[in-house]
């Protein structure tokens, strides 16, 4: 429909189309939020970044790890730690990811992470869900007394003492590990490693969905269709 | 639950090959030898599942793979580079709604397929790469074209696959192909290292399944669509909006049927173009960036958004915060990950298009009053129609050129477009009417698709089917050695080269966002596209008037063979309407003033 048919050409913009300028066009009043949530008033706030503790059950393909961290930083999530091993199924393993998002980041987590074809379950654990971490500490040996005691304390044990430092394992949740750290500083901490979050869900509820607590060595079956 | 059989281009297309059997392809099934080596066993793969043609370029790596094929009745095309490769099977995905298959070495063969892996993967079209990989025994020695194809595909591939067994690489190669149809089309990749595929094996591929861990869902969940229809009613001014995986479900039926029935505005997306007939008088064309202003406003003030197959793009939605801002949203998609992605999707639901939309169709009991809101979505039709000036004194307009062709092509061909303001112009100023013509590539943008897709569709259509290839002078530049391939191979290809002398689309953003500053977009130096085309062994013209326009595209089309027309179009048209980066989508600029 060019505009050959219309009256006259002078009227027409030299390069585009007619109509009102955009302030002058009719507009909602209504808006949506960065996360692209429509803005009621119960869907006002923002929503603020938590941890949430994240546990996929995988196939041991070959490159299933890398698959996985490269989703995480193709996408910007923010990950805190990621611990993986392998489970009672013969080549099955669990992985468990500490992640820092908004809620809606999260359930985009979840689901990218379902998508991947090594990934047989995923699913958020509770609160409630048994999760522990596990940190070596290497600490100055000047005061190996106290540095024992302070050990003892935290229900840890001394892997290696020697008359330079001493090397002491750890486990707790998140807040007793920090707190320990704090503890052993006063020693002087040459060097930590820490694994990030172990998990598994508490009771005979199942770590991620569909799956079946036990030692049988059977398949889990798959339940990311979601 | 699930629509699988129906649904598995592969079974639709061993369907069709069982009923059109050809003496040809009977003969080759009964003379069919035992597999004897990997690479037998992977073509055995493919040739069970129906695939017709393939696109390559052959090398060190994949020679196994290549004489294999040449006992198959697979049609091969030698592509010029693997890019081309890439595309060609995108395209022929698309026009044939199965996965397309390329070929290619190891090393630059393999990397030259990613640009086409990482289109593919953004319009979720069905795709497998068989990549050549240097022997088992060399993997990680840094050996002579050796590359980590299947690092560096991961990130844009569904899956992809590491083959290390003669005996199962059939199955894998099957798999791989099963996987890329099913659910959410999409690329994967089987990386074949060369001792692999000359091993000794007597293992025949069995049927082609996609792995267990991946089975989508089909059916949405009866009471979040009970939920949605009753949302649905209630709207005051409801819009469907369409996206690719309409087209991509075959859910074009069930799509036009819904939105007929409750006489519903309707909206696509670039990629959803063809879901309905544009010319319907409840077809609001496409909206986004470049899309018209009346799908934009549509979009910007609707109360009930009802999307389908689409993964709200920002070419779409403009800023999320100011996308549908009054809208609530029911969006049905089959990829669980796409609810709530880049919008909030009040009323997830999760399945294949066709089958929710009728799910969704029995749940609604009463029909939306939408009376006022149609009629409001007509009168913007009128007040911000497609237009353009055409005054005789200038020179010669592009939508000129894409109106002609339209109107000189039957409603079936099939257009393919390179990326920038041509690709615009193409979508903006044809009309199409079916699924599956408009072939384009949309997320990644990739200059140069057109052509090599022209190709891939050509073998993918219908004789009967024009093949039109819309290109930019800086697009057609990128990948014109493929033109080789379409002299090579006869095929009718007619290519409209938009020519304005510039890298179009960045010369209008930075006219209009850089104070002018046209850093590296004038392409004054392009050849002449019309002599390049005799040069090859193809048909050129050269265009630069109105009245030279009709004559040399019936010209073109009649040629049964790869033909060129250079247009020479005004090098100052820009695309209009135009949503700024970011910007709202009733906030469309109809000038360069209002930018």
């Amino acid at each position: 429909m060019s505009s050959e048919d219309s009256d006259s050409t002078d009227d027409l913009p030299k390069h585009g189309l007619k109509g009102p300028e955009p302030e002058e066009r009719p507009h909602p009043e209504g808006r949506r939020n960065a996360q692209g949530i429509r803005i009621d008033p119960e869907a006002e706030a923002e929503h603020e970044p938590r941890r949430a503790v994240l546990s996929a059950l995988v196939e041991n393909d070959p490159g299933v790890l890398s698959r996985i961290a490269g989703l995480f930083s193709r996408r910007q999530f923010n990950i805190e730690s990621l611990t993986v091993g392998p489970t009672t199924v013969e080549n099955h393993s669990r992985i468990t990811m500490v992640i820092e998002e908004p809620d809606p980041g999260i359930d985009q987590a979840e689901k990218q992470l379902a998508k991947l074809k090594p990934v047989i379950s995923v699913g958020e654990l509770d609160d409630d869900a048994v999760r522990t971490e596990l940190v070596l500490l290497k600490v100055e040996g000047d005061e190996p007394d106290k540095v024992h005691a302070v050990t003892e304390m935290y229900d840890g044990q001394t892997l290696d003492a020697g008359p330079k430092t001493i090397t002491v394992q750890l486990t707790g949740d998140e807040q007793k590990i920090d707190d320990a750290i704090d503890a052993f500083d006063q020693f002087g901490i040459i060097e930590i490693a820490r694994t990030g979050y172990t998990a598994l869900a508490r009771g005979d509820q199942a770590t991620v969905p569909g799956e079946k607590p036990g030692t049988a060595n059977e398949p889990t079956k798959p339940t990311n269709t979601q | 639950m699930s629509k699988q059989a129906p649904s598995s281009p592969n079974a639709t297309s061993e369907a069709a090959e069982a009923d059109e059997e050809t003496p040809e392809s009977g003969d080759a099934d009964a003379a069919q030898s035992p597999v004897t080596t990997g690479s037998e066993s992977v073509i055995r793969a493919l040739e069970n599942e129906g695939v017709e043609a393939v696109f390559g370029v052959q090398g060190g790596a994949i020679m196994p793979i290549y004489d294999a094929l040449y006992h198959s009745d697979i049609r091969h095309i030698t592509m010029a580079h693997e890019q081309g490769a890439a595309h060609a099977a995108d395209a022929f995905s698309v026009v044939r709604n199965e996965p397309g298959v390329c070929l290619a070495t190891s090393g630059p063969g393999a990397t030259n397929l990613v640009t086409g892996i990482a289109d593919a993967n953004m319009d979720s079209d069905g795709l497998l790469a068989l990549t050549g990989q240097v022997p088992v025994d060399m993997v990680g020695s840094d050996a002579f074209q050796e590359t980590d194809t299947t690092g560096v595909t991961a990130p844009i591939t569904k899956h992809n696959y590491f083959a290390s067994d003669p005996d199962t690489v059939g199955d894998t190669v099957g798999e791989a192909l099963a996987l890329a149809g099913e659910g959410r089309p999409g690329p994967t990749l089987v990386d074949l290292p060369k001792d692999v595929s000359l091993d000794d094996t007597e293992v025949e591929p069995g049927p082609a399944e996609p792995p267990e861990t991946t089975r989508p869902q089909y059916v949405a969940d009866e009471s979040d669509v009970q939920t949605a229809a009753e949302a649905i009613e209630a709207a005051e001014r409801p819009l469907l909006l369409f996206g690719g995986g309409v087209i991509k479900a075959d859910a074009t039926d069930e799509a036009r049927a819904f939105a007929d029935e409750y006489e519903l505005p309707v909206v696509t997306t670039m990629p959803g173009i063809g879901s309905v007939p544009e010319d319907d008088e409840l077809c609001l064309s496409w909206a986004g960036m470049h899309g018209t202003g009346y799908a934009n406003m549509a979009i910007t003030h609707t109360d009930m958004l009802i999307a389908v197959g689409t993964r709200f793009d920002d070419r779409l939605t403009g800023g999320v915060d100011t996308f549908a801002p009054e809208a609530e949203v029911v969006h049905i998609d089959i990829d669980p990950a796409e609810m709530s992605k880049n919008v909030h999707a009040d009323y997830p639901l999760v399945g294949d298009a066709g089958i929710v939309l009728d799910q969704l169709d029995d749940a609604i009991g009463a029909t939306p009053d939408a009376d006022e809101w149609r009629e409001q979505c007509r009168t913007w039709q009128d007040e911000y129609p497609m237009d353009y000036a055409t005054p005789d004194d200038e020179p010669l307009k592009p939508q000129f050129v894409v109106e002609i062709l339209d109107e000189a092509t039957d409603d079936d061909t099939i257009v393919t477009s390179g990326v920038g303001q041509h690709q615009m112009w193409a979508a903006q100023y044809w009309t199409f009417s079916e699924p599956r013509t408009w072939v384009s590539s949309h997320g990644l943008g990739t200059m140069g698709y057109g052509l090599p897709a022209a190709i891939g569709a050509r073998i993918a259509a219908d004789d009967e089917q024009d093949v039109v290839c819309v290109d930019g002078d800086g697009s057609f530049l990128m990948t014109i050695q493929e033109l080789s391939v379409a002299v090579r191979e006869e095929l009718d290809i007619t290519v409209a080269v938009l020519n304005n002398e510039y890298i179009g689309m960045v010369r209008q953003w930075q006219d209009a966002f850089f104070e002018g500053r046209r850093m590296a977009a004038e392409y004054n130096w392009c050849p002449e596209f019309d002599k390049l085309a005799e040069a090859f062994g193809a048909r050129g013209w050269r265009v630069d008037d109105y009245d030279e326009v009709a004559d040399a595209v019936e010209e073109a089309l009649d040629y049964d063979g790869p033909s060129v027309i250079d247009f020479h179009i005004d090098p100052a048209e820009n695309v209009y309407p135009m949503v700024a980066s970011g910007g709202a989508n009733g906030k469309f600029a109809l000038t360069e003033d209002q930018l």
